[in-house]
Formats: C-alpha cells, structure tokens, sequence
C-alpha cells in the first residue's frame, strides 16, 4: 500500500458511488431507538421498488441530533429525516422519485447546524465506520503518508506546536510540547496510548468519534507514533461502550489487512501496531498514570507525578498520551497545514470543540464549534434553550471536575482560561444544561456522590474528605445544618483541593465552590439558626425542616 | 498439597474463606503449574479460558482482559475462579482478589436472569433517572445492586453510558431504551418480576 494505492482506492469508491444515497444514523444514540431495524426496512424497501442500481443505504455514524432519532439523509437532496420509524421506509423511497412522505424533516439551516465547523467531526454521518474504503474516499490516510513521505518526525512536531492544538481531555496542555518531550527521550522503547476512558457522566464525544470514524483516531495515532518514535500503541477504552470497542476492532484489523498498521506502514520503514484494551469501569483511570496502572493489569491508582510518563510512563517507557479529540484533529492539521488550523478559534485556544448538549434543553447531540463561541450561541440558537418553556438557570461543563457556569455569565466564549475564570473548565466537553426546577445544591451532592464513589482510596484527602464532604451536603440538603456546617464545606473543600493526589481528588471540590460562588442563597436558605444565635437572614428555620430525620 | 489439590477441594462452590496462604506458598515453591489443562469439576468453560489464556502467553499484565473473558464465560468472578486465574497467571490470589474488587464492572456475585440498568449520569439525573429508579426500587422490593430472591432480576446503576441525547437512558438485558419514564420502566420489568417479592 502506498499513495498511488489510497487514491486508486478513493477513486473506486467514488467512481462506484450510486446517484441518490440514504444515510442511516448507526451511532449508539439512535441504535437504541431502533435505527438498525430503520436501516434494514430501507434496503429492503430500495431492493422492492427496483431502484438498487440507482440508491444506495449506507450505515454512518453520529448525525449530531440525537434527540430527534433515528437520523435518515438523503444525499444529494440535502433532506433529513428524523424520528424515522422502520414502517416510514416505503414512503421514504417512494418520495425520492416524486411521492409524497409524512415523514417530518429537520430544519438543516437551523443554528443547530449552520454554526457548526467540522474538524474532528469531518466525516462522521457521512462516512461509513466500519468499511476502510469509505474513509479512504474522504482523503483518509493521506495525512499519513505525508507524513512518512514528506516530513522529518520533528517537523510534524513543529507542526502541531504552531498549530496551537492543545489537550482534549480537560487540562489543555499543548500537545506539541508533549510529543516534543517523549521525542527527545531516549529508549529503544516508546509508547503511544489514547485515552478513551470517557468517564465524565454526561459527556459522549469521544463515544461518537469512535463510533463514527475509527480511522480517524487510528491515522492520528500513528502520526503522533511516527513523530516521537514509538512502535507501539493502545487505546484504553470503557467496557461501556461495546459498539465502539468492536468498531475499533474492525478498523483495526482493515488498517492491518491495507498495510495502514504493522510492519512497513505505506511501505516506509516505520512499524506501529495499535491494541485495544478494555477497562472495566474505574473513573480513575481517566487519570494517565492510572491508566498505565490499569494496562499493565494492576488496580487503577494514580501514582505521584514527576515522573511524567512523557519520562517514564508504560512499562517505565516514554509514553505519549492524549485523548480521542486531541488524536483526531492531528490528520487534518497535517493535511492542511498549521496556519489553517491556527487561524481557527481564539489567541490561546485553537480549533474547534465537541461539545455534547444534553440536559433540559430543547436539541441535545452532538456539536462542534470553533473555540471562543459563547456559552449563549450553543444554549440559546443551537440547543434552542429550556423546553416547555423553562428559563436556563445554569450549563454544567467539565463533569464532575468542573463547575456551573450560571445564565447572567452566558456571554462568557468557550476557551481555556475563561472557563477556568469562573471556576469551571473546558473538561473534555460534556455540557448538561439546567433549568429552575434544578436545584444547584442537589447536583453538588450528585457530583460529590460520584467522586466519594469513584475516589480509588489511595491518597486519604480524596477518599476520606470527599466522604465528609458528601455528608456536609447531604445534612444541608436535610435542613439540619448550620452556618458553621458551611464553613466547615468551605474549608474542606479548599484541603481536599490542594491536597489530593490526582486530579480526581484535586477538582472534586469544583462543583462544590462553583454552585457556593454563583448560587450560594441556595445554601443559605437550607440552613438552620445555629443553637442560641439570633434569627438572621440565611438561617431562618423552616417551616417544613423536619429535624427528626 | 498441590495447587490442583487445593482446586479441587475447593470444587465449583464458592466457599467462604480465602485459601490465600495455601496457594501462594505452593504456587511459588513448586514448578510453574502451566498445565492443568483439565479443571477438577470438568466444566468446559475452564478449557475455554485457559486457551483464551495461553493465547495471552501467560502475561501477568493481561489480567484484567482474563477477568473480563472469565466474567463473559461464567456470568460472575467467585472466589474459585479467581484462584484459578491467579495460578494460571501465576500471581498471588490477593492481587487478583484486589483487581477483581477495584473496578465496578467485575461482579462476584451471580446476577439475575433479567439485568436493569438506569443510567445515573448527570443528563439522565436532571431529566428524571432517580424517580426511574426509585419506581423500580420499590417495585421489585431490592435496592441499586441487588438481585430479586428469585433470582429473576438484578437492578443496576451506571455512571454514564453516553447516552445523554436521549437521557433518562435504562438498559434492559443488554438493549439501551431512550426517554424512560418511571411508567415505561415498570411496564418493561413487571413481566420479570412477577410474585418476585
């Protein structure tokens, strides 16, 4: 396999294209609402009213609007089909030849859509996930070769350093100085590791991109091997994500068959072999050096850093490890250049971000958008809001390492630093949007809940404070606590925050502080009059507070 | 005594205490038991996961990937089990027992014959999974994690199963079903759990 072998590829599939094509959403979102049954019931009906030669039913990956799936286009008419039941199959072909369907469309020049930019998520709903040729047809892999061919592995690091792409995972370290720093190790061993342990709750970006576009993580990873000398590499995935797993698998195995992956990779003298491992539920092994723990078959407990594992990492190796959206945007930055990637987004932070806008908003799926779009453009236009007419009290980003950034900061652009400004973070793009019949102090708890479940027991701040922690909120949220019950929130928040081990433990705090700086007559209202002090404002008893439970 | 003894003795009955001393200082001052090909109580599922094992050449590191095959072939991870895999890999039972228990998804105990899982993640919390779960609760008379006395059904909770577009999410046996209410969630597990409490 070399170049002239990709494009023969790409322009076979493209010369065997049929003239009307129906995409099918496959994503797990509308799966799970029978988009399968949607996609074999189309077939069937193509191959009934005699039209196979002309129409084609391609299985793609995430279409974006999850709420309004299954997801059916149709190309090139530019239609697209939502709520599409396995029953609306006949009437849907009648109508590519002039019938009349019932079917309801989506608005493709909604905000939803039109304030979209496509990076990371070039392909996905239009490629199909688990055939090498459809994402070859889209350039796939090209990136590579340009890279084997063309470029010394320290200029593609320079490459990514002047493209200003930074870490995808939540922290926003830039990516070039990380593949510089395992570059310039020495060891006959290196590795390259893809985070895919998507732990935050609410958030399913990473899902999609390895459902929707596999090779795409697959070409990235093998840059990133090329650039800083590694030969091999794995991608730590959840155990929860099983279609993604065997999609990963597929193109694992089709990369390998095309010479894209082993030995001789596009017959230069590089080797890269990819494997897959499967976690097995630990939030913690989110965190890279309980990840490694986790590959190399041990509990997933973070140790202290330094070392990095840029120095010492898998197996004691110089290690490279990034997430799924950090990989997926290498391909197009070598392909079209650094300065086109730099033009995109904001002075610190460049490119785009997937988001996933879930909660009480009117359009959840999948977005993304160039950074510096405000908070107010992705709720307000693209969501299109609360439903059912409720006001937007707060957006949640950054899991439970983040913070609520309330309705009067909408203005605020998604970046780095001003996310991190209002006590948030950019977290690797889960963003859940709230209305006023959330109460704030009720998602601390929840977020609280999760971090005293999730803590690994290692360092005793995280796994003892957040215990204590949890039962702060739980007594204010009981109506049993004081002023002083507060105080002591606020103080344990800060120890637990500056004494923790990882980054677990280090932000499990956030949502806390956050909910405290923008919501805090939330508390206070849940307080009760400390023994033997004045009625003030705050903690006034309650009408309804019942100090027997 | 010698680690098959030691199997063997245990059979395929989960018992209470762990052999932890027994099996160590055998396993270490024996020769490498690299074939029991045969597990004492003759069930297949053993052969199996020793192929499955072998074909991992016997790589301590690949402990986690042996749990999951030995999780998919029997359901759950007993104690057995456990030092079955721990003399394969030849590594004391403690880390396999500390492994197995640390992360979520190895159970060690049998699940039921229908398995419920309500997504808790914070998209399906907000739209309502609580209400979902609490229905089921109270429903089938057990709590997040436990199994119905017949057996029929086991009620579970995830972190997040990235289904948030269509949240509140609950998977039943294995298929995620989008926008549950505390109604349709009732309606799917009554069948299973009749004259369960």
């Amino acid at each position: 396999m070399d170049l002239a072998d990709l494009l023969e590829i790409k322009e076979k599939e493209l010369r065997t294209r049929k003239p009307i094509r129906l995409r099918c959403c496959l994503a797990a979102g509308c799966m799970s609402s029978n988009g399968q049954a949607v996609k074999d019931s189309l077939d069937k009906a193509v191959q009934e009213a005699g039209l196979a030669d002309e129409v084609e039913v391609r299985g793609v990956g995430c279409m974006r609007l999850c709420c309004e799936g299954p997801l059916v286009a149709v190309d090139p008419a530019g239609i697209l089909y939502q709520k599409v039941a396995p029953e609306d199959a006949a009437s849907i072909v009648a109508a590519l030849k002039g019938g009349e369907t019932q079917v309801s469309r989506g608005d493709l020049n909604h905000p939803f859509f039109t304030k979209q930019m496509s990076i990371v998520l070039e392909n996905s709903g239009e490629i199909d996930p688990e055939r090498i040729e459809s994402y070859i047809a889209a350039d796939g892999y090209q990136a590579l070769n340009d890279a084997l061919v063309e470029m010394e592995p320290k200029e593609v690091i320079d490459a990514i350093l002047k493209s200003g792409l930074r870490g995808r995972g939540g922290a926003g370290y830039p990516t070039g100085l990380k593949w510089a720093t395992v570059a310039k190790m020495q060891s006959p061993k290196k590795y390259v590791i893809c985070n895919a342990d998507e732990g935050d709750p609410g958030a399913f970006m990473d899902r999609s991109v390895l459902e929707s576009d596999p090779h795409r993580l697959l070409e990235g990873m093998a840059i990133a091997a090329y650039a800083v000398g590694a030969d091999q590499g794995f991608i730590y995935v959840r155990a929860e994500y099983p279609l993604a797993i065997s999609r990963l698998q597929t193109a694992i195995k089709q990369a390998k068959q095309h010479g894209l992956l082993g030995s001789g990779v596009l017959e230069a003298a590089f080797t890269f072999n990819v494997e897959i491992r499967i976690g097995a539920g630990a939030f913690v092994c989110g965190e890279e050096t309980a990840l490694m723990a986790s590959i190399e078959g041990e509990r997933g407990t973070p140790r202290p850093r330094p070392p990095f594992p840029a120095e010492r990492g898998l197996y004691a190796s110089p290690t490279l490890i990034n997430n799924v959206e950090t990989f997926a945007n290498v391909p197009s930055i070598v392909r079209k250049g650094a300065e086109w990637f730099a033009g995109i987004g904001t002075e610190k932070s460049k490119g785009t971000k997937v988001f996933a806008l879930a909660g009480k908003i009117t359009n959840t799926g999948l977005i993304e958008v160039p950074m510096g779009t405000s908070l107010r453009t992705i709720v307000e236009e693209m969501g299109a809001g609360a439903p059912d007419g409720n006001q937007v009290k707060a957006v949640q980003t950054g899991g439970p390492s983040g913070g609520c950034v309330p309705a009067s900061e909408l203005d605020t652009p998604v970046d780095y630093e001003s996310l991190q400004q209002l006590g948030s973070i950019m977290g690797s793009g889960g963003m859940i949007v709230m209305d006023q019949t959330t109460n704030m102090v009720d998602v601390a708890r929840f977020f609280m809940d999760f971090c005293m479940d999730e803590s690994c027991g290692k360092c005793i701040p995280c796994r003892a404070g957040t215990v204590q922690l949890h039962a702060l909120l739980d007594r204010i949220l009981r109506r049993q606590a004081t002023a002083r019950d507060l105080g002591l929130l606020e103080e344990l928040c800060d120890l637990v925050k500056h004494t923790s081990l990882c980054g677990l433990g280090q932000t499990a705090p956030n949502p806390v502080l956050s909910t405290l700086r923008f919501f805090r007559n939330e508390y206070l209202e849940l307080l009760q009059p400390e023994i033997g002090a004045p009625a003030g404002p705050g903690n006034a008893p309650k009408p309804d507070a019942n100090p027997t439970r | 005594m010698t680690v098959l003894a030691v199997l063997s003795n245990h059979g395929h009955v989960p018992h209470a205490a762990f052999s932890l001393m027994e099996t160590t200082v055998t396993a270490r001052s024996e020769a490498p038991p690299r074939k029991p090909l045969e597990h004492p109580s003759g069930d297949k599922r053993f052969k199996m996961l020793e192929v499955f094992i072998k074909r991992l050449q016997h790589r301590q590191d690949t402990l986690i990937e042996v749990l999951h095959k030995a999780q998919e072939l029997f359901g759950f991870l007993d104690n057995d089990l456990l030092i079955y895999v721990a003399q394969q890999l030849r590594l004391p039972p403690s880390r396999v027992f500390g492994v197995a228990t640390f992360y979520h998804y190895f159970t060690l105990k049998p699940k039921g014959a229908h398995t419920c899982v309500v997504c808790m993640g914070t998209a399906c919390y907000v739209k309502g999974a609580d209400r979902v779960l609490a229905a089921i609760e109270q429903h089938a008379g057990i709590k997040a994690g436990g199994t119905t006395s017949d057996n029929q059904l086991s009620l579970l909770t995830a972190r997040c199963i990235g289904a948030c577009g269509i949240a509140p999410a609950v998977v039943y046996d294995g298929a995620v079903t989008a926008r549950q209410s505390p109604e349709d969630a009732l309606e799917r597990v009554k069948g299973w759990t009749n004259g369960s409490r």
